[in-house]
């Protein structure tokens, strides 16, 4: 099972194959989450007096951390298997929710011009992915071509998306300024607020987190895979066994900036609000802290640390607001240093020790 | 005129450095003489000369040994093959062809010339299979690297690289867990994937044990004949071991050429060389 792809200790560890390693992996996480659904919409079925009964609120914050570990996915995709940290990514995820919420906004509402267009379902789907996809591809373009790699490339994602912050709080901009875009009413004919949108939206999104697992294991398992990892080791030498490593970072690049995308777009009909904060350059390093947390270059690790910490956030915060940020970080330290490989490396190094078998 | 400016265009952008694996299509021709022919080669650094008229002649599928002291051009006289340093005068050619002079890089390497460096440098999270996968020729375009599949000639070919550099254990390990004679000999099964028709191989037994180096020159003995192989060695004892034809390089030029026991006879060479060599041995 573990895909941690980095040499881990000196024992000299055995991957048997790569064919089983990969269905074996993508089969038992497609099977959680599809278990997830499952149960998740069945004990909201059940009566609300009942025990068990999971209420819409509770599906809606599942909904939400789903959201969440897509927006995960994303990161561990490119900074895990090509080693480019983005501290921007909160900015495509931005994107893509502003195209949902003028989708939304324009629902009954009498907007005019551009804003108009995007009232089409089809049309807003196709900014969901447009937008964030064309601002990678421009941007990941220029920072590529020129080789900018490194903390040099995570500072300019993190200017990139806090100059997107200024000007989406800019009124002229015509997107709601510094309050976003709020009140939307209904999606597809049917009333946000109702029951069976809740719990739409959130096997909704579970699905798009399954797709999305499969989608990065076919290409982390693939040749191009190998080349990411090679890049991300030696990239000089990829580019010497005669690989376009620039092309190759632009198109992993785009495709993680759409997955993130396609997560805000998702994540805003089941908050009710976008604004101009989801640009915050915090809530990107956020994103890359879930998952450091969870276990960098396995993908599922990007999952628990989603979940894991989000789910903290929203106990913690409720019970002491003010001290989130410095569990945040305090948990970040400790991680990385006690656990270099996060959760999954441990679970990972767990079962070795249990098991004794080497092979994944 | 307009196609010399697409051209240069070409060569100016920056991701053309990377074509150099397209199989080129005018193969070498080797059949009136040597493989690699330097001819009155000069190179000047500052007003020093790293080479100074130097001639040399590797026929095909020959193994020859380059040995000489410190400063003696060895690795300049690689650079100079494989496009990294221009020469102020002389010609180089490879097969009666191509004149390599007029090659970047790139074209030289697409051409046949493998060159391993000094260090050793392999992907250590990836598998010696998937090292060599890598490495091997083809499409190295972004959509056809990701619906890749290996075929039953790559997978033989795997097979038979893995077999001649003998790590067919090793296939599925990673290759940050070799010992660093393994990791030499994976670099040397990498440049093999390309099919190469001229290996250069820069000091391959540095820091190797014993064994390794008797596992090394097997292997360089096995590699001779099917391509050429040119080894640059301080090591006298290796070069003694897989050596049939020796040149010795000596401030820039050839200072004795012929077999092993010829040149180690030669008082110039134990002048300037081997004695020097075997005094600090001793
Ligand atoms: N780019 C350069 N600029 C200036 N001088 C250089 C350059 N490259 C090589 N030289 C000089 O040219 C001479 C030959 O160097 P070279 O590296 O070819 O020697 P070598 O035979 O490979 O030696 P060694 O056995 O130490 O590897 C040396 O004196 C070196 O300092
Ligand atoms: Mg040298």
């Amino acid at each position: 099972m573990s895909q941690v792809r980095t040499v881990s200790s000196g024992t000299g560890s055995v991957r048997r194959s790569m064919g089983h390693l990969s269905d074996r992996t993508t089969t038992f996480t497609c099977a959680v989450l599809m278990m997830a659904a499952v149960l998740v919409v069945g004990l909201n079925l059940l009566p609300s007096d009942h025990a068990l009964h999971v209420g819409d609120a509770t599906v809606s914050l599942l909904g939400k951390y789903c959201c969440y570990m897509l927006l995960a996915l994303a990161v561990d995709l490119i900074w895990g298997y090509l080693g480019i940290l983005s501290l921007g990514h909160g900015a495509f995820f931005a994107l893509g929710g502003y195209a949902m919420g003028l989708y939304l906004n324009a629902q009954g509402a009498n907007v005019d011009g551009w804003q108009a267009w995007l009232g089409h379902f089809p049309l807003a789907m196709l900014a969901v992915v447009l937008a964030p996809g064309l601002l990678a591809l421009v941007f990941g373009w220029l920072a590529f071509r020129s080789r900018v790699t490194g903390v040099y490339f995570s500072i300019i994602t993190q200017a990139m998306t806090f100059a997107l912050m200024l000007a989406f709080n800019r009124n002229e901009m015509g997107v709601g300024g510094s309050t976003g875009l709020t009140r939307f009413r209904e999606l597809l004919g049917m009333p946000l607020n109702s029951h069976a949108m809740t719990v739409a939206l959130f096997v909704a999104s579970l699905m798009a987190v399954l797709l999305a697992f499969v989608v990065c294991r076919m290409i982390t398992t693939s040749r191009l895979g190998r080349v990411c990892i090679a890049t991300r080791d030696a990239e000089a030498r990829t580019r010497f066994l005669g690989y376009r490593v620039e092309h190759v970072k632009l198109a992993v690049f785009v495709v993680s900036a759409v997955m993130a995308g396609i997560a805000g777009a998702l994540y805003v009909p089941q908050v009710g609000i976008i604004n101009p904060g989801s640009f915050a350059p915090l809530f990107s390093i956020e994103v890359v802290v879930w998952v450091a947390l969870g276990g960098r270059a396995t993908l599922f690790g990007a999952l628990i640390g989603a979940l894991v910490v989000n789910w903290l956030k929203t106990v913690l915060t409720t019970e002491m607001p003010d001290a989130w940020l410095f569990i945040l970080g305090g948990l970040f330290v400790v991680v990385t240093m006690a656990l270099p490989q996060g959760i999954a490396g441990l679970a990972a190094s767990l079962r070795r020790n249990r098991g004794g078998s080497a092979h994944e | 005129m307009s196609e010399t400016l697409n051209r240069l265009r070409d060569m100016a952008r920056p991701d053309r450095v990377f074509d150099f694996m397209v199989p080129d299509v005018s193969p070498v021709d080797v059949r009136h003489g040597p493989i690699l022919y330097m001819e009155d080669v000069t190179v000047s650094f500052d007003g020093f000369r790293a080479i100074d008229r130097l001639n040399l002649t590797i026929d095909d599928g020959e193994l020859r040994c380059i040995i000489g002291p410190n400063g003696a051009g060895k690795t300049t006289m690689m650079d100079i093959i494989t496009g990294k340093t221009r020469p102020d005068s002389g010609q180089v050619w490879f097969g009666s062809r191509h004149n390599l002079l007029r090659l970047a890089e790139p074209e030289v390497a697409s051409l046949g010339i493998g060159r391993k460096f000094q260090k050793p440098t392999v992907f250590e999270a990836l598998t010696v299979f998937e090292n060599l996968e890598l490495a091997m020729a083809g499409d190295r375009r972004v959509w056809t690297t990701f619906m890749a599949r290996l075929d039953h000639e790559g997978r033989a070919r795997l097979d038979e690289v893995l077999e001649t550099i003998g790590l067919e254990a090793e296939r599925d390990r990673w290759a940050g867990v070799l010992s660093h004679g393994q990791k030499q000999w994976l670099e040397i099964g990498m440049l093999l994937m390309q099919r190469p028709r001229l290996l250069l191989i820069d000091e391959p037994v540095a820091g190797m044990t014993e064994q390794e180096m008797h596992r090394t020159a097997d292997l360089l003995n096995r590699l001779a004949g099917q391509q050429s192989v040119v080894v640059v060695e301080h090591d006298m004892g290796f070069v003694r071991s897989i050596a049939r034809h020796v040149t010795v390089l000596h401030q820039g030029s050839v200072l004795a050429e012929g077999s092993m026991d010829a040149v180690a006879a030669d008082p110039r060479v134990r002048e300037v060389y081997l004695g020097a060599e075997e005094e600090r041995h001793a």
